[in-house]
């Protein structure tokens, strides 16, 4: 029924009043290009969250030691000294859902170049942590596990305390006296920014975990390990297998609380980027409101366009279109105008997605799918607000028609 | 004369509902009209001849009566199948010519194939054959508010008879004409009624445009009051002959 001929005609009718098909077309295009744009706009932010998890680590849980309590007084997590590096190495072992782990021991000190001195986070661990970490050297490399057994003097710099106590200068090579102990650097690493709370994570030095146990600390326990599960689903297992082996490593009977507890830190990414999704949910809602309100216009045009054209219905009918072939007639209109108001809408919105990540500097994020959706919903709109006026022109009278002025 | 009877009607009556009052429009009108014969059907307003013609093109239905065209009852067929009677069987004229706006001369021609599902070129073909008929081969991409009167109603005749129907019925074809543009109209019915055989029927309520037909009907009350034929037609084309050459008003 709807055939090229009516596709002509129809064309013809919007360009026969290419001003008033014109601003019709107009609540489609804004409506589509909003749609468009607060949907980049929302994948945009919840691509950036990704990456911020990405950043956090490939898979990362942490475990902390557990509380002690000391004549009533209950110190925090952290405060038990009971994981050590053996752990560490059964955790890598024993648990089929892990990939790697890494010793942590966290201490604070005030580190001193030959220009400059800055008070930053130590950070003692062994080469598997920048892995586990998903983090790059920016120059240099890793101190290697020769050093970890040797408890040798080198250190990883973070990019933020690289940058304060080096300026530009690369410092591979060069001492760092941390605590009144030479260090050579063997590598930067590359920025991270700030975490997921908000603190940065460049402002560190990373040494050997047994150089800071024994030399700095005087200490044997660790106080944090860091685990790498096989994949992002596996971390919960992951979680599981760690907490039942270092249960029973620390002979934890069945009615006493862990000595410990694990972070799992991709919650807290999928949290966010969960609320991300519900802004973008959000954000196109409100953009669909406006494409629903473009579509009551291309109604109300519909509906003046079938008052004003009663005549030429009646002259139709009178030459034998049957009802259905001057309803497909208007709805093939509506049709066309919602489309060719979404394709420009789209284009539109592409081009003011980029104009927003150009100036605003926010990313955005424009997917095919979201492309897709904007056109069938438009296409969804001329019918549905199409039929309507539609419908009512197929059902005039063709003798009153004819007489209408 | 062809004695094929393209319209019988027997007993044909319209009532209209306007509130409680019923109004008797047709009351039992039973009239033949053969193939190829140039019927004027006249009357004052009100006599039901506008009633009788809506019915005759399939645009209405009568209350009571029936209705044959081309020997098929079409009394009592849906609102769809008389639009299918009016596709390939009739042809309209109207007082007001009744053109698409903005729509070119050629195309208000074509029309009517679109919908009887005729190919683009055929399409074309024919409403450029017709166009030439009617003398207007070099204004077929004019609009119609670029056209006189006389030549709108030449595009309406040409649209009348792209569907090659049966029967053209033109109601009150020259109303809106001055008069010799109205004999140059009824000279074009003339033709095609002496000479392709066109079954005609003309409505109007003016004597001097009724003389032309071969036979005259007239309306009164809702009933048939007179059915005569024309002794002396008229011949449009001598009157045109007679009258003063034109001084080319219509290409203004």
């Amino acid at each position: 029924m709807i055939d090229l001929s009516t596709l002509q005609m129809a064309l013809r009718a919007l360009a026969r009043n290419k001003m008033r098909s014109g601003l019709t077309m107009l609540g489609i295009i804004i409506g589509v290009a909003a749609v468009i744009v607060m949907v980049a706009i929302g994948e945009g932010a919840k691509y950036a969250v990704q990456n911020q998890i990405a950043s956090m680590g490939s898979n990362l849980l942490v475990v902390f030691p557990g509380t002690t309590t000391q004549g009533g007084v209950r110190h925090g997590w952290g405060s038990m000294s009971t994981m050590t590096i053996d752990d560490v190495e059964a955790i890598a072992r024993e648990c089929p859902a892990v990939r790697m782990s890494a010793p942590g021991v966290r201490s604070v000190a005030q580190a001193v170049s030959q220009s400059q001195n800055w008070s930053t986070s130590l950070q003692g661990t062994t080469p598997e942590y920048f892995e586990i970490r998903n983090w790059p050297f920016r120059s240099g490399e890793s101190f290697g596990y020769g050093d970890v057994a040797a408890m040798a003097n080198v250190c990883v710099l973070g990019a933020t305390a690289a940058d304060k106590l080096f300026g530009s200068e690369d410092p591979v090579g060069l001492v760092v006296r941390i605590k009144n102990l030479p260090f050579r650097v063997a590598g930067v690493l590359e920025p991270k920014g700030q975490s997921v709370m908000g603190s940065d994570q460049d402002d560190t030095i990373v040494i050997p975990y047994t150089t800071l146990q024994r030399k700095v600390l005087g200490i044997s326990h660790l106080n944090m390990i860091f685990v790498s599960a096989v994949s992002q689903s596996d971390t919960a297992v992951a979680s599981e297998q760690v907490t039942s082996l270092l249960r029973q490593r620390h002979r934890i009977q069945l009615y006493q609380e862990d000595d410990f507890s694990i972070r799992n830190l991709s919650d807290v990414a999928s949290t966010a980027a969960a609320t991300s999704s519900v802004m973008t949910l959000l954000l196109a809602s409100i953009a669909g409101v406006s494409l629903l309100v473009g579509g009551i216009g291309v109604m109300n045009i519909m509906l003046v366009s079938v008052t004003e054209r009663t005549r030429e219905i009646g002259i139709r009918m009178a030459v034998g279109a049957l009802a259905r072939e001057i309803m497909g007639q208007f709805l093939v209109e509506s049709v066309v105008l919602a489309l060719l108001g979404g394709s420009i809408g789209i284009l539109v919105g592409i081009g003011g997605a980029r104009a927003i990540s150009a100036m605003a500097k926010w990313p955005t994020l424009i997917s095919p799918a979201s492309i897709a959706l904007a056109f069938a919903f438009s296409a969804a709109v001329g019918i549905f607000f199409g039929l309507y006026p539609a419908r009512k022109a197929s059902q005039l009278d063709p003798i009153d028609s004819l007489r209408y002025e | 004369m062809d004695r094929r009877v393209v319209v019988r009607t027997r007993s044909l009556s319209k009532d209209y509902h306007l509130g409680d009052t019923v109004v008797h429009a047709l009351r039992g009108v039973t009239l033949d009209i053969h193939g190829a014969e140039f019927v004027a059907v006249m009357g004052a307003s009100g006599s039901g001849k506008s009633t009788f013609v809506n019915i005759l093109g399939c645009l209405d239905r009568p209350t009571r009566g029936s209705y044959e065209l081309d020997g098929q009852d079409v009394s009592e067929l849906t609102p769809n199948d008389r639009a299918v009677v009016r596709k390939t069987r009739i042809g309209f004229v109207f007082q007001g010519f009744n053109l698409l706006q903005r729509t070119t001369a050629l195309e208000n021609v074509e029309m009517p194939l679109h919908y009887a599902r005729v190919p683009a070129k055929e399409r074309r073909a024919r409403a450029t054959a017709l166009l030439a008929a009617v003398g207007l081969a070099d204004r077929a991409h004019h609009f119609p508010s670029q056209l006189s009167g006389g030549q709108q109603q030449r595009i309406a005749i040409a649209r009348a008879l792209v569907n090659k129907p049966t029967l053209i019925l033109a109601d009150e074809p020259t109303g809106n004409l001055d008069s010799r543009t109205s004999v140059e109209i009824i000279e074009i019915l003339q033709r095609l009624s002496d000479e392709e055989g066109m079954t005609i029927v003309l409505i109007t309520h003016e004597e001097d445009i009724a003389r032309f037909a071969q036979r005259q009907v007239l309306f009164r009350d809702g009933r048939i009051k007179a059915d005569r034929p024309v002794d002396r037609r008229a011949s449009a084309a001598e009157v045109l002959r007679a009258l003063p050459p034109e001084d080319e008003e219509e290409q203004a």
